[in-house]
């Protein structure tokens, strides 16, 4: 086990002016399971190859524990790829199937035992040791394939969107197997993912990039409740966090009728306008004339709750042909929705507000 | 979702299939038998319109991306099996979606390793297999493919005409590069090394693997293979005028490692002029019957590769590549073949066989040429070779079905 530094790793690929990633610093703690996360071309699946020696480092390095691995080829680096591939052999035990690359690997017989059956234990795979593939479900194939990656007891597990081809179900099965069996081995993971869903559920913490560079690093309640600026604030949450852009006048932000109050010192690194995010769940609908006026386009009713998706009534009656921009979404009592081209008012709940810069995007404020 | 067709020249007779059944449950009558190899999915074969396809039921967005990866190993010319299409939008007969298929072309002729190994193999076949499949990555690798999944199961082969080739069947996993980093390339050995040894301790529990043969050691070999092979083609590969003899140089070290050449390629520009070498697996008896095809001349093996890579790369030299291969023999045949035996003087013609003779006078022209550091005229070896060489000979016209062998030096200093 070990930890694991980015230190500002770079990749050039030949031939491109732009760093695919540039000067990436991400510490990684022993036994942490860290998620990178990103549109496609954020540079995630690239930082991981890095790791694992799949693609040249051209600036900065990279540290497995003290070693420097930077020049270090892929096997000389003590990391595991899991699921690179999971075909099971149909006439071979599954203890069989889950120590043979032990035994190429030239291990005696007595350890490759040993460490079989421990990740069975830990897989819950034990009574099926002797059996043959056939016999397990869906479920437990998965498992022993991941055994075959446990029993080499690597120093870090690394995963590039191993559930990407599974099917809706066994991905959200397998997604919970992987972060809990993760927790019981305490090996550090690297896991990729382009489904923020899915880094927020499994990552102990989880790094955002975006054209190659880190935007945060933080743990998935840190980043949902502070990002650092608009494109976290976008990218992570669903539905994704509604952002405005108002103008700024005395004492606060312009909201529809209503001032959301800004502190003078954030106002004062703020331009003429400012951007300001709010969650679903932190919007209040408020009385008549009270805040933002929205119509309301669509109302998706979920029992217990209830999403409204409106559009600021103030941006229609400007132009109606205009384009509807993205909607602004309210989450409410699921008893008691508002109907389908009604005008509400909402404003943001006190304490929930996002402020950001206009221009660079950054967060003002805490 | 209407039940959707993307293919180049799709066959009406495509709609008459049971999509809407999952695959693994599709009724006989429209299977064709044919063995199958190891798949994560389901895998069928089915018969539409006299061709035989492949279909495969994987994630619709998989399918696309495997469809238009196969498409882009054919243009680079690269052995893979070819993309036929992908279908979308099933449904099974209760409104569940199903997943898509992708579908590809059976390659005629071709076998899985299962089949091959089941059967009785002898053992250099495997070791070809081996080496086949050793040619089919290097050729990936060098066009900037990276598999991610090598392995028996992923790859047919195909006995053809002599020749043993690899196809890839699988690209799932397969990313394209402008070029692969050596830690890219060593991962994918890295994978093949796993996998290869995996799928034949998997034939030995299944009783299919023929007594002795160990696992580890032939998946063993195909990394070295790999490496031997990669090396090779990628060593030195710029000429300049005059060092035509460095061209056979490669092609005999080649040969040397077990590996003949299928095609090779010169570009002369301002830096001078580069080759490319297509390697490729023969069977026993390849040249000869090559040979005996293209000339009429009935040689021994060992002669029959050497007479051809003359032949071969007389018809590079000559910028003939797109020229018929038959047509470029004959003037081989005429030009040199014919004019150096007509040489030889009628009292040491009996020394050795004529086949054998020209064998020899190309090994004394190669040391010669090494000796000189440039090209030796072929004309010039022969006189060199009839003065020095041929009369110190024994009569070995008695002697009959000599194979080449290894020649001593033999070029004099001046």
């Amino acid at each position: 086990m070990a930890t694991v530094k980015f230190d500002n790793a770079t990749r050039i690929y030949p031939g491109n002016d732009v760093p695919s990633v540039d000067k990436l610093n991400i510490d990684i703690e022993d036994g942490e399971f860290l998620v990178l996360v990103g549109p496609s071309g954020c540079g995630k699946s690239t930082s991981l190859r890095m790791l694992a020696g799949l693609e040249e480092v051209n600036g900065g390095k990279i540290w497995i524990g003290d070693r420097d691995v930077t020049n270090l080829s892929p096997k000389d680096r003590d990391v595991a790829m899991v699921f690179q591939n999971y075909a099971l052999y149909p006439h071979m035990s599954v203890a069989d199937n889950m120590g043979f690359a032990l035994k190429i690997a030239g291990t005696d017989k007595a350890e490759i035992r040993k460490r079989v059956e421990e990740a069975a234990k830990i897989l819950d795979l034990e009574q099926y040791l002797e059996r043959k593939p056939k016999a397990l479900s869906g479920g437990q194939r998965q498992r022993v394939a991941m055994g075959r990656a446990i029993v080499r007891s690597p120093q870090v597990f690394l995963m590039d969107e191993p559930l990407s081809n599974l099917d809706a179900k066994l991905r959200v099965q397998t997604r919970t197997q992987i972060a809990s069996l993760q927790r019981r081995l305490g090996v550090t993971t690297v896991y990729v993912t382009h489904d923020q869903v899915e880094a927020m559920t499994m990552g102990d913490r989880v790094a955002v990039l975006k054209d190659g560079l880190l935007q945060q690093c933080d743990t998935p309640r840190r980043m949902y409740d502070h990002p650092n600026n608009v494109f976290v604030a976008g990218f992570i949450g669903s539905p994704a966090m509604n952002l405005l852009n108002v103008p700024v006048t005395e004492g606060g932000a312009r909201f529809g009728s209503g001032l959301l109050p800004i502190s003078r010192e954030d106002l004062s690194r703020a331009g003429n306008e400012i951007t300001v995010g709010v969650r679903p769940e932190d919007v209040d609908i408020t009385s008549e004339g009270d805040g933002l006026p929205l119509t309301v386009e669509v109302v998706e009713e979920l029992g217990a709750d209830a999403y409204v998706y409106g559009t600021p009534a103030s941006d229609k009656a400007k132009d109606p042909t205009a384009p509807v921009e993205k909607p602004f979404v309210v989450r409410t009592d699921g008893r008691r929705p508002p109907m389908k081209g009604e005008t509400i008012y909402v404003k943001p709940k006190e304490g929930h507000l996002h402020v950001f810069n206009m221009e660079t995007g950054e967060r003002i404020g805490d | 979702m209407p039940l959707h067709i993307t293919a180049n020249r799709p066959d009406p007779e495509l709609l008459d299939l049971p999509w809407g059944l999952p695959l693994e449950e599709w009724p006989d009558e429209f299977l064709a038998a044919l063995p199958r190899g190891i798949s994560r999915h389901v895998v069928r074969f089915v018969r539409v319109a006299g061709r035989v396809l492949a279909v495969k039921e994987i994630k619709h967005s998989i399918a696309v991306s495997e469809h238009n990866m196969l498409r882009n190993l054919e243009r680079l010319d690269l052995p893979c099996v070819e993309a036929y299409g992908v279908v979308s939008g099933r449904t099974a007969a209760d409104g569940t979606e199903l997943d898509a298929c992708l579908l590809t072309e059976h390659l005629e002729f071709s076998l899985p390793y299962r089949a091959l190994f089941s059967q009785h193999l002898r053992h250099d076949t495997a070791a070809r297999l081996i080496d086949a499949l050793a040619v089919l990555l290097v050729r990936l690798h060098l066009a900037g493919f990276w598999w991610g999944d090598v392995s028996l199961s992923n790859t047919l082969f195909r006995r053809d005409a002599g020749a043993f080739a690899a196809y890839l069947v699988d690209a799932e996993t397969g990313e394209l590069h402008a070029s692969l980093t050596p830690g890219q390339r060593e991962h994918d050995l890295d994978i093949a090394g796993v996998n290869i040894a995996g799928e034949l301790m998997d034939l030995e529990a299944g009783g299919a693997l023929p007594e002795g043969t160990d696992p580890v050691a032939i998946s063993g070999r195909i990394v070295e293979r790999y490496a031997e092979l990669w090396d090779e083609l990628t060593g030195e590969t710029s000429l300049t005028m005059g060092e035509r003899w460095r061209i056979d140089e490669r092609i005999r070290r080649l040969n040397e490692l077990g590996f003949d050449v299928d095609e090779f390629t010169m570009t002369t520009d301002v830096d001078g002029t580069t080759i490319q070498i297509q390697p490729k697996i023969v069977d026993a008896g390849h040249h000869s019957r090559r040979l005996l095809r293209l000339t009429g001349l009935d040689v021994e093996e060992n002669q029959a590769r050497r007479l051809l890579n003359d032949l071969d790369s007389y018809r590079a030299a000559t910028d003939r590549m797109q020229d018929n291969e038959e047509q470029v023999a004959h003037d081989w045949v005429a030009r040199i073949y014919e004019p150096v035996m007509a040489r030889i003087p009628a009292q040491l013609r009996h020394k050795l066989e004529a086949a054998e003779i020209f064998h020899e006078i190309l090994e004394h022209r190669w040391y010669m040429s090494e000796r000189f550091g440039h090209d030796i005229p072929i004309m010039d070896a022969v006189d060199d070779y009839l003065y020095w060489v041929l009369p110190n000979k024994p009569d070995e016209q008695s002697v009959v079905g000599v194979d080449t062998v290894e020649m001593p030096v033999v070029a004099w200093d001046d």
